[in-house]
């Protein structure tokens, strides 16, 4: 596992990336850099490209002008150190293959993703079901989970890839707070590792406490850095564009989160 | 494909092929019904020389179809068979205007050609469109049969009859060169998928993660199309064009209805499409020729209609059956009850009791007492059995302890949990209650302060312990 010394490239970087869809543009020109052993959140309103720009990262969506890299190269050369955590509303739930099929989905990167799953990948896959606290479900039927356990499920799939950057979308939507508690613990134990977390996250009022850096997107970059610098009322008002009314009350949030960490 | 590789085959594959057997057994009876016996025996014995020239192909036909009809299903794509079958037609038309024979070759090649031509087409409007896959595919489908009848009513009088059969299909036309077609392209496919199955499987439930994993989602895409353009251009001369898309997608959908994973649909539906081979070239066979498309496609639908009714997952009758006979089941646990209560309130003083303090009736006491709960005594009276002693005892602890563990552990109030404990008191197993009891810290009484009889208690047991 990576350290996070000055010399390491960010875990994940892009330069100057453009996306359209259908030739309206999405996002345009965003800079970003993350650094290793970092738990990055992406926040911004919706139709902001959060999406978007997780989406351009793992390559499903052309990039126009611009580049991505992950640990300093591009996402080929390292795509079993990268996993990915779509939004949960991405799937049919009513595919037929049970919990512990979505899972083996994650054992062994690509190579996994043609052979048959050895008692290894499934030692593996039970592990990651355990992690969040899913392994009593994994003969279930994936139709019978409720939203929660569905995110659940997805994670899982990626911890199963024991992947260095994991990319997630929305992982708390849907998720009782006792269980979104449990992930960000569980996400925590990654950072500690050494792993990079990038999640896009729609709730403010605790974006302080789960992430250390923050990317504020509207299309644009607004700004991305710690959070201590970015989470600001200035900048939130300006990702928002004035439709928070709670802005005062974030913005001493994030002054208590900054106390707290001793900045 | 071998049962040992795919987990947890075990009892159900038993169960499968149970259903599969009665299923065809039925359609061979009313096929034998339809025509005389001896042509049945004619059939079964190989005799003739057309049937033995058929079978082999087509059988292998419904396999291809089966398999790779239960991927398209899988990825949503089922409008794809339709697409494909309508429009190998120019393709058809074009070969023979380009040879003027109906050389097979030449008319497999065209429609070939028009079979991929329309799945790019069809790709390169979603593509570039907002259009979803149905609209799409509906325009690239009538489009292209409608240039096949024109193209058709193009050619010389003469040579139009022949034609027909490559939109009826005729199994009898089938000849040794057309059955190794057959051959190879369901080989083809089975190795395929049987290499490819995982990346398939993710390529069908989740093709943006299977993507940034790394998986070569175009080129799955492509080698499907192709397999399935393929199968349907092979199958042309046996089932026609027009009936093909049904041969595709019916196997698949009745396999889907037996089981929720899919390496075992898959399977299954490789057998279902090859049972309906054999059923529909019986029936062409009886039917005196009687066109293929028409008859392997009623056959499969006769398997679908069969499954939808039997299937042990979503079949009608299988739910019907388990409703009543669970049914009764709680009526036969509720009269145990009914005379528990009644014996508790004497403190367990003597096993008899009479029909009208329980507000039983004498039905129900026959149908106790064939199952060995109740005896008759002198004057009409009745009497628990040791074992319907301990049955009553069971359900009404499994009540009682419910009724508790709601109370207790669920935060219900006490008046609101009787009707939930009259569910459950029939649903409990034996490890649910010993996990109850453990919860609960095996107690002694429910809410109401009633005793919750025990596991072997019997009513001298009982009657010790009641005050
Ligand atoms: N497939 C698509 N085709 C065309 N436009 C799209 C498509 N997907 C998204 N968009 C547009 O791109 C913009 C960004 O979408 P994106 O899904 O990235 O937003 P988001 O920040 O994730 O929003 P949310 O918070 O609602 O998830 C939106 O304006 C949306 O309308
Ligand atoms: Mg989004």
């Amino acid at each position: 596992m990576e350290t996070n010394s000055d010399r390491e490239p960010p875990a994940f970087e892009c330069h100057d990336v453009s996306v359209s869809y259908d030739r309206k543009p999405v996002l345009y020109g965003i800079d970003v850099s993350v650094p290793g052993g970092s738990l990055c959140g992406i926040v911004g309103p919706n139709g902001a490209g959060k999406s978007t720009l997780i989406k351009a990262a793992m390559g499903l969506l052309p990039v126009e002008g611009g580049w991505v890299r992950m640990f300093g190269r591009p996402l080929d050369e390292v795509r079993p150190r990268v996993a990915y955590v779509p939004q949960r509303t991405s799937v049919d739930w009513d595919f037929p293959v049970n919990v512990m099929d979505v899972v083996l989905m994650g054992c062994g990167g690509k190579a996994g993703l043609w052979r048959r799953p050895t008692a290894a990948d499934r030692e593996l896959a039970r592990e990651s079901l355990e992690m969040v606290q899913m392994l009593p479900y994994a003969d279930r039927q994936i139709s019978q989970l409720s939203g929660g356990q569905q995110q659940r499920v997805f994670l899982a799939r990626a911890l199963a890839q024991r992947a260095d950057l994991y990319f997630m979308d929305e992982p708390f939507t849907g998720v009782d707070a006792a269980t979104e508690r449990a992930i960000v613990t569980l996400l925590e134990g990654l950072r500690a590792k050494g792993g990079t977390i990038v999640a896009v996250h729609h709730d403010l009022t605790t974006a302080p406490e789960y992430f250390d850096r923050v990317i504020l997107l509207n299309m644009r970059l607004v700004a991305a850095g710690p959070v201590e610098e970015v989470f600001t009322a200035e900048l939130l008002q300006k990702t928002y564009g004035g439709r928070l009314t709670v802005l005062s009350e974030l913005a001493l949030r994030a002054q208590e989160a900054r106390a707290r960490r001793g900045v | 494909m071998g049962w040992r590789v795919l987990p947890g085959g075990g009892m159900s594959v038993w169960r499968w092929v149970g259903w599969l057997v009665g299923l065809m057994g039925v359609m061979v009876l009313s096929g034998c019904g339809v025509v005389s016996g001896e042509r049945a025996v004619d059939f079964v014995m190989l005799r003739d020389g057309h049937v033995r020239a058929a079978l082999p192909g087509v059988v292998l036909l419904g396999l291809n179809c089966g398999l790779l009809g239960t991927l398209l299903i899988a990825r949503r794509l089922t409008m794809l068979g339709d697409t494909l079958s309508h429009a190998v037609l120019p393709g058809i038309a074009a070969g023979f205007l380009w040879t003027m024979t109906k050389h097979p070759g030449a008319l497999l090649i065209g429609a070939l050609v028009t079979g991929v031509l329309s799945s790019l087409v069809t790709g390169w409007i979603l593509g570039s469109t907002r259009l979803k896959a149905d609209a799409a595919q509906s325009v690239v489908l009538t489009v292209f049969f409608a240039a096949g009848i024109v193209m058709i009513k193009l050619l010389p009088d003469g040579s139009k009859a022949g034609l027909d059969r490559f939109l009826y299909g005729q199994a009898a036309a089938l000849d040794a060169g057309e059955t190794v077609l057959l051959a190879v392209a369901a080989a083809l496919s089975v190795v395929v998928i049987w290499w490819g199955y995982r990346g398939f499987l993710v390529l069908a439930f989740d093709p943006g993660y299977g993507r940034a994993a790394g998986l070569p989602v175009k080129g799955l895409h492509l080698l499907q199309m192709f397999l399935t353009t393929l199968a349907v251009v092979v199958s042309m001369q046996a089932v026609g064009v027009i009936l093909v898309a049904g041969l595709l997608v019916i196997p698949g959908a009745t396999a889907w209805l037996f089981s929720a994973r899919l390496h075992r649909v898959l399977v299954l539906a490789a057998l279902l499409g090859m049972a309906a081979a054999v059923m529909g070239t019986f029936l062409s066979f009886a039917g005196d020729g009687m066109a293929m498309g028409p008859t392997l496609v009623l056959c499969a639908g006769v398997m679908f209609g069969g499954a939808f009714l039997l299937s042990p997952r979503y079949g009608m009758a299988r739910r019907m059956v388990s409703v009543m006979r669970h049914g009764r089941r709680v009526r036969r646990e509720d009269g145990l009850k009914a005379v528990y209560r009644v014996l508790e309130g004497r403190g367990f003083s003597g096993a008899g009791f009479g029909l009208e303090e329980c507000g039983q009736s004498e039905g129900m006491m026959r149908s106790l007492e064939r199952r060995g709960m109740v005896r008759a005594v002198a004057a009409g009276g009745w009497e628990l059995t040791e074992s319907g002693f301990g049955e009553a005892a069971r359900v009404v602890r499994n009540h009682r302890l419910w009724e508790l563990y709601l109370t207790r552990r669920a935060g219900f109030a006490e008046d609101h949990v009787h009707d939930a404990a009259e569910e459950m008191e029939h649903l409990l197993a034996e490890e649910n209650i010993e996990h109850l009891m453990g919860v609960l810290g095996h107690p002694e009484r429910d809410p109401h302060g009633r005793r919750i009889p025990r596991s072997g208690d019997t009513i001298e047991t009982s009657a010790a312990r009641h005050e």
